[in-house]
């Protein structure tokens, strides 16, 4: 291997009792790409951020060229030459200014004087922008430009630092092709210069056009390194999904009648249909990576997305919801991801979060009868075994595992015909993660289940049935019986051509 | 600590109360009381309406030229229109409703941030209630712009709701206003701690995003929380037409600053650290006696804004920095 630019030894990082990163190990060797994958959750974006300034490490020893880096900010990281090019485009550019001050930004916000020489600052950022390949007026405001564009004129900024190494996350994440091209050009030319790089992305073609090496990441380690001529993508895949090593034995119930339908459904207007039966009493876990199309599915039955074609049908009817209200009153409810955002109702009580979307049911004439609500609680409570004082603690006091539980209940309180799960285990512990899951197992009867998960080992511990998801359609679906997992990776990785698939 | 949180404010309040009492020979006296709760009545009903909009996480500036609107157009439509005291309060009420629904639909169809929004709405108004009358305030007998000279009255039972005040103990202690806010104040309580409607509000001040993946209509309730807003503005303004017998133009000037900051007052008592009903009717209470207290100290009016100024400050300390859950508004 080449001289290491970067050494990580020891890395942890923990949030309160969240252990985030558990000891990273890593070089990154100069004049190199190497490519990091990992699950929602395994603890990349926490590995950026250590290293470029926004949280410190709790230990471990970060080496940059053989100096200690341990930068306090962002700012300092970047004067020490690890600059970050972040996954949202527009926070590394300021779309009110033009080109230029966005490219000499940081020379501006932590530069000496108080008068700006235009003319100067002009002619600096030409030249930055020429270096990369960036054909656009200096003078234009950046919101003028395309994503490409912008994108272009972040990495341009960063590259004012003359970088040692250089982060780029989930860069082509929203570049058409012919954009990304233009983007790999671009790193194709830092590396010859010997710039370091670490290229965070689950796109095969990404990471097989570009990367040197594959790191996979899994539960705060690095789980795998892959390098040499040919890279091993499939075994990256399996090494940040892991092994599923289950104890849970499940047994496998004959499904009932189908609840939803789904006829030849596309998702995007280019992506392939495909027809899919959720059935009374099963449990299906659908997997794949980021971008598979996994959540898309969810917003469709959901209500929150239209599909580009083909039709639902929910016990016979027709079923093409406008909204979230209306699924919700058809029985198709959903537990979103990232509950923090998306769920939690800080400053509530656990009785208010539960009931939430069922106020109706637990008021007359608008006036909220309590006891209502208190029964459902303590049931939910008992069900699900959420570890409280009191039924009246705010949500905010609880663990992640039984606030999780928590939003779990909202949605099992009341009967469904579909239960959409999306990344229930998300931030859970691992008893958390068997009282939900064996809870969605036992209550499953009487409505259809869907259960989306990234990691494969969640999959086979809570399905009957396992559906892989990439470009926008089902690449295999697998009964969770003998289950023959490295094909299942190799379908959620994108290899093995999709089988002609009707479900059901 | 955890107590002075909670009862730091009330505790505040007494001491206020004891201190002016021990300094002014009249403070403690009936009279004084009544114009304590003159005061309060209409600061306190503009900040129900403020909190309302506080409670979906939304901010309504336009409140205090709505209620010097419907000053202007109940006395317009006695005066000018000649027209009885129920259509004069049922304009107004109408004209705040509609104020109301434009301002919420500016901020949820139109995505104009609420501070603009409401802040357009309030110069929007100040200008258009000045219109009919060139900026002159009305009264009987003024002249208008086409020569006309005004006949109409103010209806006796118009001024009643102003002027009247009920016995409790003591002859003439309760100002009409003052039953008014405490009928409102305890409807809106209701509305927000009991229905489900209020609920639903609070859980979108918190959380947007998930209230609404919960099957909530959150447009919809926040057009109703600006609609309240304007509904109670224009309230106000009635009793304060209603108190001064004439479309002053030069009224409420202080309605916005005082109401506000009883609203935000109300996050510090009892530790509630979040929009309340309850709360805003105490710091309303509060703002009352100390402008009451210093006015009779002969306080001249500045030092009045100043302390009032301080007192927000502190109240705001009390809420957002020492409680746990500062973040949680």
């Amino acid at each position: 291997m080449r001289e290491a630019a970067v050494k990580i030894q020891g890395l942890t990082k923990a949030f309160g009792a969240n252990n985030v990163l558990r000891g990273i190990d890593l070089d990154l060797p100069k004049g190199q790409v190497t490519a990091l994958m990992g699950a929602n959750g395994a603890g990349k974006s926490t590995l950026v951020k250590v290293l470029c300034g926004v949280h410190p490490a709790n230990s471990g020893d970060v080496r940059l060229y053989g100096e200690p880096f341990k930068p306090g900010s962002p700012s300092e990281a970047i004067k020490a030459g690890v600059v970050t090019v972040h996954q949202s485009i527009n926070d590394g550019v300021v779309p009110d200014l033009d080109v230029a001050s966005n490219l000499m930004l940081d020379e501006l916000a932590g530069g000496d004087g108080f008068f700006m020489n235009k003319r100067a600052i002009r002619a600096k950022a030409r030249k930055l922008a020429e270096a990369i390949g960036l054909d656009v007026d200096v003078q234009r405001e950046v919101s003028e430009l395309g994503l490409a564009d912008r994108q272009l004129v972040a990495i341009a900024r960063a590259m004012a630092h003359e970088p040692k190494l250089l982060i780029l996350d989930e860069p082509t994440s929203s570049l058409s092709a012919k954009e990304a091209a233009r983007l790999f050009e671009l790193i194709d030319r830092l590396r010859a210069q010997g710039v370091a790089i670490l290229y965070i992305s689950h796109r095969s073609s990404d990471i097989k056009r570009i990367a040197d090496r594959i790191v996979s990441m899994r539960d705060g380690k690095i789980s795998g390194v892959f390098e040499g001529e040919t890279l091993d993508y499939e075994g990256a895949v399996k090494a940040m999904l892991g092994r599923a090593m289950s104890e849970i034995n499940l047994d496998i119930p004959t499904a009932g009648e189908a609840i939803l339908r789904l006829e030849g459904l596309a998702l995007r207007a280019d992506s392939k249909p495909f027809s899919l039966d959720l059935r009374d009493g099963e449990v299906v876990a659908i997997t794949g990576l980021v971008g598979s199309g996994k959540s898309e599915l969810a917003d469709v039955l959901y209500g929150q997305a239209r599909p580009a074609g083909g039709t639902m049908r929910l016990k016979g009817a027709p079923y093409a919801p406008r909204n979230q209200a209306v699924a919700i009153r058809a029985g198709v409810f959903r537990t979103p991801k990232d509950r923090a955002s998306n769920a939690v109702i800080q400053g509530f009580d656990i009785t208010k979060n539960i009931t939430l979307p069922f106020m109706g049911r637990h008021s007359s004439a608008g006036f909220i009868n309590r006891r209502s609500e208190r029964d459902t609680t303590q049931r939910m409570v008992e069900e699900l075994g959420i570890i409280c004082q009191h039924q009246s603690d705010d949500i905010g006091s609880l663990s992640g595992g039984n606030q999780q539980k928590v939003m779990v209940g909202r949605w099992m309180a009341e009967a469904s015909n579909l239960l959409v799960l999306d990344e229930p285990f998300q931030g859970v512990d691992i008893q958390a993660r068997r009282d939900i899951g064996a809870k969605i197992r036992e209550t499953a009867k009487g409505r259809a289940t869907v259960v989306m998960v990234a990691e494969m080992d969640e999959a086979v511990e809570i399905a009957d049935r396992i559906i892989v998801m990439g470009d926008h359609t089902i690449k295999g679906e697998h009964r969770n019986e003998n289950i023959d997992l490295d094909k299942v990776l190799a379908q959620v990785a994108g290899a093995g051509e999709s089988e002609q698939i009707h479900a059901g | 600590m955890e107590l002075a949180i909670k009862y730091g404010f009330l505790a505040l309040m007494a001491g206020m109360l004891i201190f002016f009492s021990l300094a002014t020979e009249f403070f403690a006296t009936p009279r004084s009381a009544v114009f304590i709760f003159q005061s309060v009545s209409i600061t306190g009903i503009l900040a129900l309406g403020v909190t309302a909009t506080l409670v979906v996480d939304g901010f309504d500036l336009s409140i205090g030229s709505t209620a010097t609107s419907a000053l202007m157009l109940s006395s317009y439509v006695m005066v000018v229109w000649e027209m009885s005291a129920v259509w004069a309060v049922l304009f107004c009420l109408v004209m705040g409703a509609l104020v109301g629904l434009v301002n919420g639909l500016l901020i949820v169809k139109m995505k104009v941030p609420d501070l603009l929004a409401t802040l357009g709405m309030m110069f929007l108004l100040i200008g258009l209630q000045r219109i009919p009358t060139e900026g002159r305030s009305i009264s009987t007998g003024m002249v208008m712009p086409d020569g006309r000279v005004t006949e109409g009255v103010f209806a006796p039972e118009f001024l009643y709701l102003g002027r009247h005040k009920f016995d409790f103990f003591i002859e003439n202690l309760i100002p009409v206003s003052v039953v008014v806010l405490l009928v409102l104040g305890f409807i809106v309580w209701a509305f927000m701690e009991l229905t489900r409607h209020g609920r639903l509000m609070y859980a979108i001040g918190s959380n947007e995003r998930a209230a609404e993946l919960a099957g909530t209509n959150v447009n919809r309730y926040k057009v109703l929380a600006y609609m309240i807003s304007g509904v109670l503005a224009s309230v106000g303004g009635i009793l304060l037409a209603a108190r001064l017998g004439r479309g002053d133009i030069a009224s409420g000037n202080n309605l916005l600053l005082d109401s506000v900051a009883a609203a935000l007052i109300g996050f510090a008592v009892l530790g509630a650290a979040k929009p309340n009903v309850f709360g805003t009717i105490i710091g309303a209470l509060f703002i009352g006696i100390l402008l009451q207290g210093l006015t009779m100290m002969n306080a001249p009016y500045y030092t009045q804004d100043f302390v009032k100024g301080a007192v927000l400050v502190v109240a705001l300390v009390f809420t957002f920095a020492l409680s746990k859950r500062g973040g949680a508004h």
